[in-house]
């Protein structure tokens, strides 16, 4: 309904990780089926999360046959054999709940927010949704509409979502993060709706999929729930998954996309590895010092001092199976040049490889990546999905080794991955040129 | 067939909400107190996390501003963490950032807010900084012109997004001059015309004790709380305040449409009129019979008609801005720009249905199914919390307002929802506001 996650996984590394005072004392459990269940005890308030997330996304799907994930997510909602048509969210909302769904390049999860006493509720009905969904040819394609005029609004009519969709397509060559979560327009006008249901059946099985509580709940009440509701699922008969390694860069390379607009705006995407790798840890820290709030390098820089970009941020972007991306984007004052921002965030860039950050600074990073930690848990639904993007990303235990990691960063890390990974030939760069009424200013 | 597994289904769904129990009521939710200076603080102490939200909300809105200084209110609540008499606006940041902390400050139509949120470790210096920027904002020449900057082009961005150009044209439609009818951060020639005097005689004016409201929910108990209510709030005076609000023109009844034009693929459309004041006895009525109409997502009707039957929209929704001292009420969809009168079309109809035939049952009590049922996901977190606490307050709606609005919410009858369509909907004399390619679209409006 259902969102698609882009940004929202920029968020997500504003709340990484550590074991400090407050630690996730997550249980997990795997059913025989293979259903795989983590829960976390949360009781500051009456209230549960329940999320189901499979391990499919855009990444598994083909040239020609884009967005075929986040279109089954819509189509979640259409109802099953047992309970009709439009039920799903009416049923939940019926029993005071919230429900919603998003996909990303890795993943397709679900989640409902409700009065814990009422878990039971999105349990049956997640699991009935599991393998009974009912798709028509002709539901399919009314819904395949619905997607394009969401892909109308978030891509074709906002010049920075297609910035954004121009970069990754040109920093991946062999990799499938290379089309975007949304699906190619030409693609969603031909779809073929037996492909959709063919990829439901091979992927919304149950040793595909993880389940996730978190909230006022008994464990093991849930548990024994779950158990009930997945535990008569059959297992799926295995996915052949191919493991595609990108092709590498070898120079920089530019896009350039002219649309409605009135600022000017750079995206920089530098190749970088996952969360596994053992630099992971400085290039989060990395992206602290610079991007931090206002009192870091590129808004003290650029927007404060030099007045030349309205906003300038960094982000590290490793939660992914495969190596991903390092970040920057920055938006012309008036009368500012992009190439002079442009200039300015590579001069940054320079700055902290030639000269290591202050030890406050490097202090101010790490109090800002353990501060976030605790406050996030003030939201169920963000520790939800905090954990559900670590698992995804390669198991939910690199939470716990996360903040290790980050409190063993020194100076010199920090320098040392800025040299290592952010380099002009690793780097892929989409400049938005602002038209207006389809002229150039 | 399709009947029967309906019919299971509500069996189904009957049976499993007899079982569910009723959520629990919590009774006070926070402590209310008038403190000797005039702030009336609501707390609400939460250990389950070490951290601490503080929310301050100054009754300093846009509403209190001359039209032609349009943006002072906004931009007086934005210099506030822009330098104080004893920290620059680099050290503000600085400090609150190193400990992981939040401070914000940002405008609004009837109040400015003002938020902390810091671990409880750090309370001493969230409370210094907080207090310090709302008694001593320096509002330096360079920080003005700095802002002011970054305002203007605030601005020249909303032009890029085809919502917020339709809501703009909306609202000044719908309210005219009065500052309901414009963006808080004003125009680029109002703001030319704000200076330092204006913004200083601005916070003197309306930052006062007696004019806020302050929120505490965290790990924080009374007597801490107090002790820095002492340290930090005790030099900040009553003052004599004497507030005009502008009256809200009489709205000119006749249907108005307003196109822009604009080279992007969908229809941005936005259809409503004047509606109703927070405090208005339809609130309740209106309140559900607006979530069947259009503002209970997948179990409205318009998502239903207009997304999941015809596919013509991602997003579609209604809703009524309540507001203190005026309403509106808005209908708001994007679809390519050929389906835009059909679009229009099954808004006006969905309208006119409500308006025309009374709502069924199941649709009655599923909306206050949903309506009483989902309080709890209203105060589940400090943050949603200390949100709620200054609004119950700021609107007058007591501490015990999660109990009544489930009576409130429960009274609303059939009869109640069609009456209140009849006199609050208008499927006569609305505003049409489209923002995309005009001549693509064929407006029939």
């Amino acid at each position: 309904m259902r969102y698609i996650i882009l940004r929202i996984l920029l968020l997500l590394l504003f709340v990484l990780t550590p074991l400090g005072a407050y630690p996730m004392d997550i249980r997990e459990y795997t059913l025989d089926n293979g259903l795989k269940v983590l829960m976390l005890e949360n009781h500051k308030a009456p209230t549960a999360t329940f999320q189901v997330w499979y391990r499919v996304g855009s990444r598994d799907e083909n040239i020609g046959k884009t967005g075929l994930s986040h279109l089954l997510e819509h189509m979640m909602f259409k109802g099953t054999e047992k309970y009709g048509p439009k039920t799903f969210s009416q049923a939940i909302k019926r029993a005071g709940g919230r429900d919603n769904a998003f996909t990303s390049r890795e993943y397709t999860g679900y989640f409902q927010l409700i009065a814990s006493d009422r878990i039971g509720l999105p349990i049956e009905l997640e699991a009935d949704r599991m393998r009974n969904l009912v798709l028509t040819p002709r539901a399919v394609l009314s819904e395949r509409d619905v997607v394009m005029e969401e892909r109308r609004m978030r891509y074709e009519d906002d010049p920075r979502n297609l910035v954004f969709e121009e970069v990754m397509a040109a920093a991946f060559k062999s990799h499938p993060y290379r089309w975007p979560v949304i699906g190619w327009m030409s693609d969603l006008k031909g779809l073929d709706p037996r492909d959709l249901i063919e990829h439901y059946r091979t992927y919304y099985v149950p040793d595909n999929a993880v389940v996730i509580v978190v909230g006022d709940i008994n464990p093991e009440e849930v548990l024994a729930y779950i158990r009930e509701r997945f535990g008569e699922i059959p297992k799926g008969p295995g996915i052949r998954r191919l493991r595609q390694v990108d092709a590498g860069q070898s120079g920089e390379r530019r896009v350039y996309v002219k649309k409605e607009a009135r600022l000017p705006y750079m995206l920089s995407a530098y190749k970088a590895p996952d969360i596994r790798h053992e630099d992971a840890y400085a290039l989060e820290v990395l992206g602290y010092i610079l991007s931090g709030g206002k009192s870091s390098r590129l808004f003290r820089s650029l927007v404060y001092e030099q007045q030349l970009a309205v906003s300038a941020w960094a982000s590290y972007d490793g939660l992914y199976a495969d190596p991903f991306l390092f970040f920057f984007g920055a938006t012309a004052a008036q009368g500012r040049k992009i190439e002079d921002v442009e200039k300015a965030i590579i001069a940054e860039i320079e700055k902290i490889g030639k000269e290591p950050p202050t030890e406050r600074e490097l202090r101010k990073a790490k109090n800002q990546i353990e501060a976030s930690f605790i406050m996030q848990q003030d939201s169920i639904y963000m520790q939800a999905r905090i954990i559900g993007s670590f698992e995804m990303a390669g198991g939910w235990r690199l939470l716990g080794k996360y903040l290790d990691g980050i409190r063993k960063v020194s100076p010199e890390d920090v320098s040392r991955v800025a040299v290592k990974y952010l380099t002009g030939d690793k780097r892929t760069t989409g400049i938005l040129i602002p038209l207006e009424d389809g002229v150039k200013k | 067939m399709k009947r029967r597994y309906f019919k299971n289904a509500v069996l189904f769904f009957a049976a499993m909400f007899l079982l569910f129990s009723p959520p629990a009521h919590a009774g006070r939710i926070a402590e209310r107190e008038i403190l000797p200076n005039g702030i009336i603080l609501l707390h609400s102490e939460k250990k389950a996390l070490p951290m601490v939200t503080v929310v301050v909300a100054v009754k300093a809105g846009s509403i209190f501003e001359p039209s032609e200084k349009a943006g002072l209110a906004n931009l007086t609540a934005d210099l506030l963490n822009e330098g104080t008499k004893r920290r620059t606006a680099g050290e503000i940041s600085e400090e609150i950032e190193f400990v992981g902390g939040t401070l914000t400050a940002s405008g609004g139509y009837d109040f400015i807010t003002i938020k902390l949120t810091v671990l409880k470790k750090d309370i001493e210096l969230g409370f210094d900084l907080i207090s310090d920027i709302i008694l001593n904002p320096l509002f330096s020449p360079d920080e003005i012109s700095r802002r002011k900057t970054m305002i203007r082009n605030a601005i020249i961005r909303q032009n890029e997004e085809p919502g917020l150009v339709a809501s703009k044209a909306f609202l000044k439609a719908v309210y005219g001059d009065h500052p309901y009818g414009r963006m808080i951060e004003g125009t680029e020639e109002t703001l030319d015309n704000i200076t330092r005097e204006d913004l200083v005689a601005f916070h003197e004016k309306y930052y006062a004790p007696n004019n806020s409201i302050m929120a505490v929910v965290g790990d924080i108990n009374k007597d801490e709380l107090m002790t820095l209510l002492n340290r930090y709030f005790k030099d900040w005076r009553p003052r004599g305040i004497k507030t005009e609000i502008p009256p809200v023109p009489e709205f000119n009844r006749k249907r108005r449409v307003i196109r822009i034009n604009r080279n992007i693929t969908q229809a941005n459309i936005i259809l409503g009129h004047p509606g109703i004041k927070r405090d208005s006895p339809d609130y309740y009525a209106v309140s559900v019979m607006n979530y069947i109409l259009g503002g209970g997502g997948f179990a409205s009707r318009l998502m239903d008609n207009i997304r999941d039957d015809k596919g013509l929209a991602y997003d579609i929704y209604s809703y009524f801005f309540a507001n203190k001292y005026a309403g509106s009420f808005r209908v708001e969809l994007q679809t390519k720009n050929r389906s835009a009168n059909t679009a229009i079309d099954e808004v006006l109809k969905e309208m006119n249905r409500i308006r025309t035939e009374p709502v069924s049952r199941n649709e009655l009590s599923d909306a206050k199914s949903y309506m009483t049922g989902s309080f709890p996901l209203r105060l589940d977190s400090n943050n949603k919390m200390a949100g709620f606490l200054i609004a119950t307050e700021y609107y007058g709606l007591g501490l015990d307002y999660a109990e009544n609005y489930r009576k409130f919410i429960n009274a609303v009858s059939t009869q109640d929802i069609l009456e209140a369509a009849r006199k609050h909907l208008d499927t006569e004399n609305y505003i049409l506001v489209v923002v995309g390619d005009i001549k693509k679209t064929e407006l029939r409006y």
